[in-house]
């Protein structure tokens, strides 16, 4: 599971998978001036394994993106992607980002939108090589089932539609490795639903590892292998079971947080109901 | 109106060389404020281009009182000015205001150094309204050339800067250098507005590179197709507005604002009922593809 990565680059997919993470953090700090993000942060997430990521806003969470996006070097320790470090517009990454709501105006269409995400960082005017983008934009449209508004602006479309094509648009670079940012925030319940289904179907059945940024992990709970839970610069790796208890959570938070369970909910209710579970972090952040 | 409309004198004047040079440069402005244009339009910069061609009026005016080429002084201005609002970024929330603000000074230091020079009344108006007649085949070289660079550095970026521009935070995630892309794009906005402001005039440019494309995305939301109207689109406003105020001796800008205008306002009629039909698409989720100007 840690295995160095000189073992042989002969070794079949299968065997890789076995031997190394898809994403691999050793001893990886990160730190603005004094400020500590995180220090420490040894993680290795297996190819279809889904990890979700949470922690009040300000403790790294889009830091740690950033640093897998080859956008931020990391202060101190390592960072790989199936063996390589990362690199700006890495293939073998899919970027999902929070739904934004777009101009009506705006001149793109759907499959436009993922078109981008094939080789939209690459130079050139793109015109040529139109056809191979087209054979890959509808495939990926249909997988995520987004072919009826594949042509309409972007803009007219609903939340929901648009986070498809946000998922299409990720997945059409085929990524070994899917980092989505709060990819549910502002959908409604049936629309956070599909859209996590995609995401799920997608890692069963190519082995991509998720990392799944969320202040909200009920919508995802039920396809979350681990969660990594990270509070001022302390964190913690673990199934949710085990990472989402009141014990651990009070010792991030180091205040006394209560951690319910209703029905498949987790309730996370914070020290005199100052953690709500609407907006648990913004809070915690201010305490 | 006889004099308005006289073909037999239009085609006559288009055997000499000021018209010919005239209509040339005019196609290539098209092009390029055509292409340019889509990009200004989705990147908000509509104001940010009045802006600089303000200043371009001002290097002008500068270059005018020293004896320096006009064209040089054009460029000088908007470029300093497409660099000054490159680096400011996309979303500053600031920009408006800045551009604002410098447009005033920028166009009263103009006014200034016009009231100074010396020379004669028409040269002074030239600049705000376009001064066709102007181009003499040096100038017209210069044109070709500063276009044609403009169009091969625009190829390069035209993909990343595409992206940048309709979908900022992926593009970020995705590794493409959008401040960088933002910089070269306003530098060619400058290039382009220091251009037309021979031709057009200062006070027009917006009627070869905002109109056109406003126009093209009315009637169309596929990149690809945008630039192509929008191309057109300039085209027809450019050329036509030329030959038209060949006869009648008109300032050029009021036919190419005249006819970009109403492309403008016929494609905006087309678009709205093309958004109305979009906004109500459940079966039909084809856009209408205009083909007709």
């Amino acid at each position: 599971m840690t295995a160095h990565p000189s073992t042989g680059a002969a070794a079949s997919t299968a065997d890789r998978s076995a031997r190394r993470g898809a994403v691999s953090l050793r001893g990886a700090r990160l730190s603005y001036g004094d400020r500590v993000l995180w220090d420490g942060l040894d993680l290795e997430v297996q190819p279809g394994e889904f990890l979700a990521v949470l922690g009040p806003n300000g403790s790294g969470k889009t830091s740690l993106l950033r640093v897998l996006l080859g956008l931020q070097p990391l202060s101190g320790g390592t960072v790989e992607i199936n063996g390589r470090p990362p690199g700006r517009g890495d293939r073998r990454i899919g970027y999902v980002p929070q739904q934004r709501s777009l101009d009506p105006t705006l001149t793109l269409r759907g499959r436009d939108l993922v078109g981008l995400g094939l080789d939209g960082h690459r130079w050139g005017t793109g015109l040529r090589g139109r056809a191979v983008r087209r054979s890959g934009v509808d495939e990926v449209l249909a997988a995520v089932g987004a072919t009826d508004y594949g042509n309409v602006p972007v803009g007219l479309l609903s939340g929901g539609e648009q986070q498809r094509l946000r998922v299409a648009q990720a997945l059409v670079g085929d990524p070994d490795v899917l980092l989505c940012d709060e990819p549910l925030l502002s959908l409604d319940l049936a629309h956070q639903r599909v859209v996590s289904e995609l995401i799920d179907t997608r890692r069963r059945s190519a082995d991509t590892a998720v990392l799944f940024v969320t202040h909200e992990i009920n919508p995802v709970l039920h396809l979350v292998d681990r969660v990594l839970y990270l509070v001022d610069g302390r964190f913690r790796i673990g199934p949710p079971s085990e990472v989402m208890t009141s014990e651990t959570l009070s010792e991030l938070y180091r205040t006394p947080v209560e951690v319910v369970r209703v029905r498949n909910q987790i309730v996370v209710v914070g020290a005199q109901g100052s953690l709500c579970e609407e907006q648990p972090h913004h809070v915690a952040e201010e305490t | 109106m006889d004099a308005l409309f006289d073909f037999q004198l239009t085609a006559q004047l288009l055997t000499y060389d000021f018209a010919r040079n005239a209509v040339v440069a005019g196609a290539v402005l098209g092009v390029v404020a055509g292409v340019l244009g889509p990009l200004v339009v989705t990147r908000k910069m509509s104001f940010a281009v009045h802006g600089t061609s303000e200043l371009a009026l001002t290097g002008a005016a500068g270059a005018l009182l020293l004896g320096v080429g006009v064209g040089y002084g054009a460029l000088a201005g908007a470029v300093a000015a497409a660099l000054l609002l490159g680096l400011m970024g996309q979303r500053d929330a600031e920009r408006d205001s800045v551009i604002g603000a410098i447009l005033a000074f920028g166009l009263g230091l103009g006014v200034l150094l016009l009231w100074i020079y010396p020379g004669r009344a028409a040269n002074k108006f030239g600049l705000l309204t376009g001064q066709i007649v102007g181009v003499g085949s040096t100038d017209l070289w210069l044109l070709v050339g500063c276009g044609v660079a403009v169009l091969v550095v625009l190829a390069g970026i035209y993909r990343p800067l595409l992206f940048s521009s309709v979908d900022t935070d992926v593009a970020i995630a995705r590794g493409v250098p959008t401040r960088l892309l933002s910089v070269v794009f306003c530098l060619l906005i400058g290039i382009t507005t220091a251009l037309s402001v021979q031709i057009v005039g200062a006070l027009l440019v917006l009627a070869l590179m905002i109109t056109p494309a406003a126009a093209a995305i009315r009637v169309t939301s596929s990149p690809l197709r945008a630039t192509v109207l929008s191309v057109v689109f300039a085209e027809v406003s450019a050329v036509g507005g030329i030959v038209l105020s060949l006869a009648p001796g008109v300032p050029v800008s009021a036919f190419v604002t005249g006819i970009s205008f109403l492309i403008y306002v016929t494609c905006r009629l087309i678009g709205r009922s093309r958004l109305a039909r979009a906004g109500g698409r459940a079966s039909a989720a084809q856009p209408v593809t205009a083909t007709t100007a």
